[in-house]
């Protein structure tokens, strides 16, 4: 009986010992093909990709939003060029507004101006959303998974937006205005450690009165099982009409110098002190860029 | 010496696809398939052994014949096949049993596949959109069938770990599609009407059945102990896979699900398992890298797998089926397989 090449190859290495063969459910690093098969016929019909967003729902969502960014919030940027035009970074913001109004602003701002897609990481309440949770993936919303920004940065040199306040930020009262609750665990730097990427830190001044929260409801939130119920400014000014109504605030976006890490990427641990140092450290810039550009503003209106 | 190679659940989709092909290659000496239920292809020199589900009398077949290699192709997945006691019996006891039988003294087996599935990782909202092997699942498991292959996986690990010199390898497979397999998602997008989820367009992964066989194939060739993800390129969206089918999606709403199909499963028109309803809203992807970096190369991509499907059903609609259903007769079998008269060398 003819024997195949494999199994002599295994018949001799049973021979001379069986430590060759390692059976734990670990993978053998097998060196990579040198040669790249054909490409696969793919007949896709639609543009969503492995994200789930859709440039052509992108663009859409742009030519609609745009006349509210250049005529109802007046968005100015400072410092645009200090954001990369190729290779991935993790833009790094404060988080503001019942109805968070600035993370469409920061990705179309940068989206219209540097012609780069933007991707918005955001708690998984959107995706678990119906139709909420469609729309805002469509328009580059990712659910903020580790392995997620890992590849959206490392692999694909993407521009990903995210707010490490998370939730804590826009569910701030009205008082508490532009002091930033804690950076979460210090997730954000050691993904950008491990996808060695800078991290670009961005300071947003106007969202927090765009849509101002004067008391929560906790228990309905509860009921509701959404994060938080806010009642806003808004909704005793326009009534109903106020849970999607912004005031018209001047947003005024400044973008910080990047900060690079020097640590070797992809490995397993990062020192857990040098992260909680950084995150604090970027913390601390964005919230005194904040101070400065309060006291520069005359009016929370006209800017 | 060629390979003794065992196949359990020989009268699945799997065990018969994957016997056919290990009967054409001239470095398997024996076949043995073992399941409750009769082969549902034909095979030429395969020994079927009947046995009851949980694979009682196994042990001793792996002595009596000695076999090297097992194929564990039969792990159910499907909840709406049978009772969840059933299932049970089947993924989790059977597993226990072939480990049982594998792991006794004297024992020849040098190498263990098993057939799991990529509903381990379970679908929720926060879940990473391209699951890794060693990726912990977000969510608890809620459904019997999730439940059950985390306990089969719990006994393939221990298993390799007490057993460093067999070769195991487990292979989690994403939702297979493909000209002949019937799966629940199969028979969705069967329907008149493709079910989906109102207010939901989740993505969605897709193994060609052909990719799956020689998968299976690749890794008994080729030595990979480990976890590998089985899966095509690329993730669609729900309603473009119903588009490819050339159908239209009918939604269900988002709330009570189960509920609102009760008189449709009643009428046994609509059987949608409580795990697909999660991966209608949420969908789920998995990364195939580990498996292609091992040299594996697909022959279909997400998107590929649902044409070549939707490619078959036109085919079906048009023609019926295109080749009659094989039909297993013990007699007639064991007459070609043993009987003198029959002469085998020609």
């Amino acid at each position: 009986m003819p024997e195949s090449q494999g199994r002599q190859v295994k018949v001799t290495q049973e021979a001379t010992g069986r430590e060759v063969k390692s059976a734990s459910l670990v993978p053998l690093q097998l060196p990579p093909l040198a040669e790249e098969p054909d490409r696969l016929a793919d007949p896709r019909r639609g543009d969503v990709d492995e994200w789930g967003r859709s440039e052509r729902m992108r663009a859409l969502a742009r030519r609609i939003y745009d006349p509210v960014y250049r005529r109802w919030f007046r968005v100015g940027w400072e410092g645009l060029e200090k954001i990369p035009t190729d290779g991935g970074a993790l833009l790094v913001a404060n988080h503001a507004g019942a109805i968070p109004s600035d993370a469409p602003a920061i990705m179309h701002g940068i989206e219209t101006e540097l012609d780069r897609p933007v991707y918005g990481l955001a708690d998984h309440f959107f995706k678990g959303a119906p139709v909420l949770g469609t729309l805002w993936a469509r328009n580059g919303g990712v659910v903020a998974h580790p392995e997620n920004a890992y590849r959206l940065l490392r692999e694909q040199d993407q521009l990903v937006l995210v707010f490490p306040e998370g939730s804590k930020g826009t569910a701030k009262t009205y008082q508490e205005r532009y002091r930033l609750r804690r950076f979460g665990r210090g997730g954000f730097i050691e993904i950008a450690m491990r996808a060695g990427v800078p991290i670009v830190p961005i300071a947003v001044m106007g969202a927090e009165e765009s849509m101002p929260i004067l008391f929560k409801l906790p228990t309905l939130a509860k009921v509701m099982g959404v994060p938080y119920v806010p009642v806003t400014a808004n909704m005793l000014a326009f009534g109903p009409l106020g849970a999607l109504a912004y005031f018209p605030a001047k947003f005024k976006i400044q973008v910080l110098d990047p900060v690079r890490f020097d640590v070797e990427p992809d490995q397993p641990r990062y020192s857990r002190s040098r992260i909680m140092d950084e995150s604090e450290a970027i913390r601390q810039r964005i919230q005194e860029a904040l101070y400065e550009m309060l006291r520069q503003r005359r009016s929370v209106w006209f800017g | 010496m060629g390979r003794r190679v065992l196949i359990t659940g020989l009268g699945t989709f799997w065990g018969g696809r994957v016997a056919q092909v290990l009967e054409a290659r001239d470095d398997v000496d024996v076949i043995i398939g073992l399941d409750a239920m009769e082969p549902q292809v034909k095979l030429e020199r395969t020994e079927f052994v009947r046995s009851d589900e949980n694979y009682s009398i196994l042990s001793r077949i792996v002595q009596a014949t000695g076999v090297d290699t097992i194929v564990h192709t039969f792990l159910v997945v499907d909840s709406t096949q049978m009772a969840a006691k059933t299932m049970h019996e089947i993924n989790v006891i059977g597993t226990m049993n072939l480990f049982a039988a594998a792991s006794s003294p004297g024992s020849t087996v040098r190498d263990v596949v098993v057939k799991s599935s990529a509903l381990i990782y379970g679908s929720s909202p926060r879940d990473p959109y391209w699951y890794r092997e060693e990726n912990r699942r977000t969510s608890t498991p809620r459904t019997r069938a999730e439940r059950s292959l985390l306990e089969v996986e719990g006994y393939v690990r221990d298993f390799a770990r007490d057993n460093p010199h067999v070769c195991v390898t487990l292979l989690r497979f994403s939702n297979v599609l493909g000209p002949d397999i019937v799966t629940p998602l199969a028979k969705a997008l069967m329907l008149p009407l493709v079910p989906s989820v109102l207010g939901f367009d989740p993505r969605f992964q897709f193994v060609h059945e052909d990719d799956v066989v020689s998968s299976i194939l690749f890794v008994l060739e080729n030595e990979v102990p480990g976890v590998y993800n089985v899966a095509g390129d690329g993730q669609l969206p729900w309603s473009e896979v119903a588009n490819i089918a050339g159908k239209r999606t009918a939604p269900m709403p988002p709330f009570g699900i189960r509920l609102a199909t009760a008189p449709l499963r009643r009428l046994g028109l609509v059987d949608l398992p409580p795990e697909l309803i999660d991966l209608l809203k949420y969908g789920r992807g998995v990364d195939n890298r580990r498996l292609k970096e091992a040299g594996f190369h697909y022959q279909f991509t997400s998107a590929g797998t649902v044409q070549s499907f939707a490619e078959a059903l036109r085919l079906r609609s048009t023609v019926g089926d295109h080749h009659p259903a094989y039909e297993y007769q013990e007699d007639v079998e064991n007459f070609f397989r043993h009987s003198p008269a029959v002469q085998r060398d020609r």
